[in-house]
C-alpha cells in the first residue's frame, strides 16, 4: 500500500479542521480539545493541539492522508514535522478575518523554508457576506500572479475538491517544471 | 559558574538587564558574526564600549561630533603618540578647545550608539570577564542602563515582529514589475537594493552588505510593503521536489500517482 499525504495549514479558526472533514471517508481523527484563552474562546469553543487527520482511498494501492495543522503559534514546533514528506500544502485563510492575514502570511513563508513543494491559499468562508474579495486578498497577502488563490467554502465539498484538485495540478507543473 | 553562552539563547537586552540588576563590574565581550564588541560596566553602569578595531580615541569621537575641525583633528592625530585619552582631554580642555562637560556628553552619546548597535546583534557567542575592569587610559563615563534596556526590549519585540513577516532568510528578491522612480533609499537599503537578484539568498545579501539579520529583515519588510520587492525561492538553488513526497522514485509512477489522485478527487 503506497501512502502519500497533504497538509492543510493556516492560522487559527481559519476553518482547517472542516476543509477535511467535508471530504474525508472516516471520521476526522481531530485532537481538539476546549480553549483556554478567553479571546480565543470568543471565536470558537475547541481547537486543534496536534492535528486533524483525514483519509481518501484512492484505490487497492494508494491512500491520500491530509493533516491539518494546529492554527495557533504557540504549536509551531509540530509544522515541521507535519510538513516532512508532503506533496504539497494549502494555506486557508478566513476572508472574514483581515486581522489573520499577516498571520497566514507568516505561515505560509514558514512552510515554504520548511518545504520547497507546491501550495495553494484557500480564502475560506466566502459564503460569509463580510469575506474579502479574491483579489483584494491576493494584495494583503502579498502573493505574486504565479501563486493561485481560490475561494473556498470549507463546508462545501465541491470548493473543497476544486482546491485540492488545483493544487495537484501545481504539483502535475512542478513536475513538468523539474524534468 | 561563568556568564558565558549564545546570544540567541540569552539576548544582549537581557544581559544589560542581569549587569544593571547585580550592579557588575567586568567586560562583557561579543563575539559577533562580523566584528568583536567589548563593552565595560562599573558598579552596573556603563564605562566603555568599543567594536572591533573601529578607532574608539577620543580624539576621533570629538572630531566625528564637530568638536574638532579636519585640521586640529589631523594636526592632534600627528602628535598624539602615547598620549592617553585623559590626557588628551586635559590638554584639550587647558586649551579651551572643549569643556569637560562636551567631552563627557560625546563620549556617551558615542558608548549609547555602540550599545544600540549590539542591541540588533542575535547571533554570537558572549561572555562576562569580572576581572577585565574599564580600560583606565581611556576616560570612562557612567551612564545608567534602564533607558537602553527599555530600547532593547522595543527593538525584540520589533524583531519578532520582523521574523513573523519575513520567517526564513534563505528565500531570494525579485523586484516587482513597479517602476522605481522617484524613489528616497537611504544608504543601507541601496546597499540591499544593488545585490537583488533571484540568485541572491537574503541571506547571502545580508553578507555582503555587512547587516545583521534585524537591519536585513527591516529593510526588506520596508521594500515588499512598498510593494518593490518579493519574496521568491532562490533560482540559482531551483530546488527539485523532495523526493520523499513519493512512496516511489520513477518519475512516471509519480505522474500516475497524481493523475489517480486527480481521478479520484474529482469522482468524490
Amino acid at each position: 500500500m503506497q501512502n502519500v499525504k497533504m497538509v492543510i495549514t493556516g492560522p487559527f479558526s481559519a476553518g482547517k479542521t472542516q476543509f477535511i472533514q467535508s471530504v474525508s471517508e472516516i471520521e476526522v481523527v481531530s485532537t481538539e480539545r476546549k480553549l483556554t484563552h478567553a479571546r480565543e474562546r470568543a471565536v470558537k469553543e475547541t481547537t486543534t493541539i496536534a492535528m486533524d487527520f483525514g483519509r481518501i482511498t484512492v484505490d487497492d494501492n494508494l491512500v491520500l492522508y491530509l493533516f491539518g495543522t494546529p492554527g495557533q503559534k504557540r504549536f509551531e514546533f509540530m509544522w515541521e514535522i507535519l510538513s516532512e514528506g508532503m506533496l504539497g500544502f494549502v494555506v486557508m485563510v478566513d476572508a472574514t478575518r483581515p486581522e489573520t492575514f499577516r498571520e497566514a502570511r507568516s505561515i505560509l513563508e514558514t512552510f515554504r523554508a520548511y518545504a520547497p513543494t507546491p501550495y495553494v491559499v484557500a480564502a475560506n468562508k466566502q459564503d460569509i457576506k463580510d469575506a474579502w474579495e479574491i483579489d483584494d486578498m491576493r494584495h494583503a497577502l502579498r502573493l505574486d500572479g504565479g501563486t493561485k488563490i481560490l475561494p473556498c467554502i470549507a463546508t462545501d465539498k465541491k470548493h473543497v475538491k476544486t482546491v485540492l484538485l488545483e493544487l495537484l495540478y501545481s504539483i502535475l507543473d512542478e513536475m513538468g517544471a523539474n524534468k | 559558574m561563568a556568564l558565558r553562552g549564545n546570544l540567541r539563547d540569552f539576548t544582549v537586552t537581557q544581559l544589560l538587564n542581569l549587569i544593571n540588576l547585580a550592579q557588575k563590574t567586568g567586560t562583557l565581550i561579543l563575539d559577533g558574526p562580523a566584528d568583536q564588541a567589548y563593552v565595560a560596566f562599573r558598579n552596573g553602569k556603563l564605562a566603555h564600549a568599543r567594536i572591533g578595531n573601529e578607532d574608539g580615541g577620543l580624539a576621533t569621537i570629538l572630531h566625528q561630533a564637530n568638536k574638532l575641525n579636519p585640521n586640529q583633528y589631523r594636526a592632534l592625530s600627528a602628535r598624539l603618540g602615547t598620549m592617553s585619552d585623559k590626557e588628551l582631554g586635559l590638554l584639550l580642555i587647558n586649551a579651551g578647545y572643549v569643556s569637560q562637560e562636551d567631552i563627557l556628553f560625546d563620549l556617551q552619546a558615542h558608548f549609547t550608539n555602540i550599545l544600540r548597535r549590539l542591541l540588533t546583534w542575535v547571533e554570537g557567542l558572549f561572555r562576562f570577564e569580572p576581572d577585565m575592569p574599564p580600560p583606565e587610559d581611556r576616560i570612562n563615563v557612567k551612564l545608567d542602563l534602564e533607558n537602553l534596556i527599555i530600547e532593547g526590549s522595543r527593538q525584540l519585540r520589533e524583531l519578532e515582529e520582523l521574523q513573523d513577516e519575513i520567517p526564513s532568510l534563505d528565500l531570494a528578491l525579485k523586484f516587482t514589475d513597479r517602476p522605481m522612480t522617484n524613489l528616497n533609499l537611504s544608504v543601507q537599503e541601496w546597499r540591499v537594493v544593488r545585490y537583488i537578484d533571484p540568485k541572491n539568498s537574503m541571506k547571502r545579501i545580508a553578507a555582503a552588505a555587512r547587516l545583521n539579520e534585524m537591519e536585513m529583515r527591516r529593510i526588506v519588510y520596508g521594500l515588499v510593503q512598498a510593494g518593490l520587492v518579493q519574496l521568491i525561492r532562490p533560482a540559482g538553488a531551483e530546488i527539485p521536489l523532495n523526493p520523499r513526497m513519493f512512496p516511489t522514485q520513477n518519475r512516471e509512477e509519480q505522474r500516475g500517482l497524481i493523475n489517480r489522485l486527480i481521478g479520484r478527487i474529482q469522482k468524490l
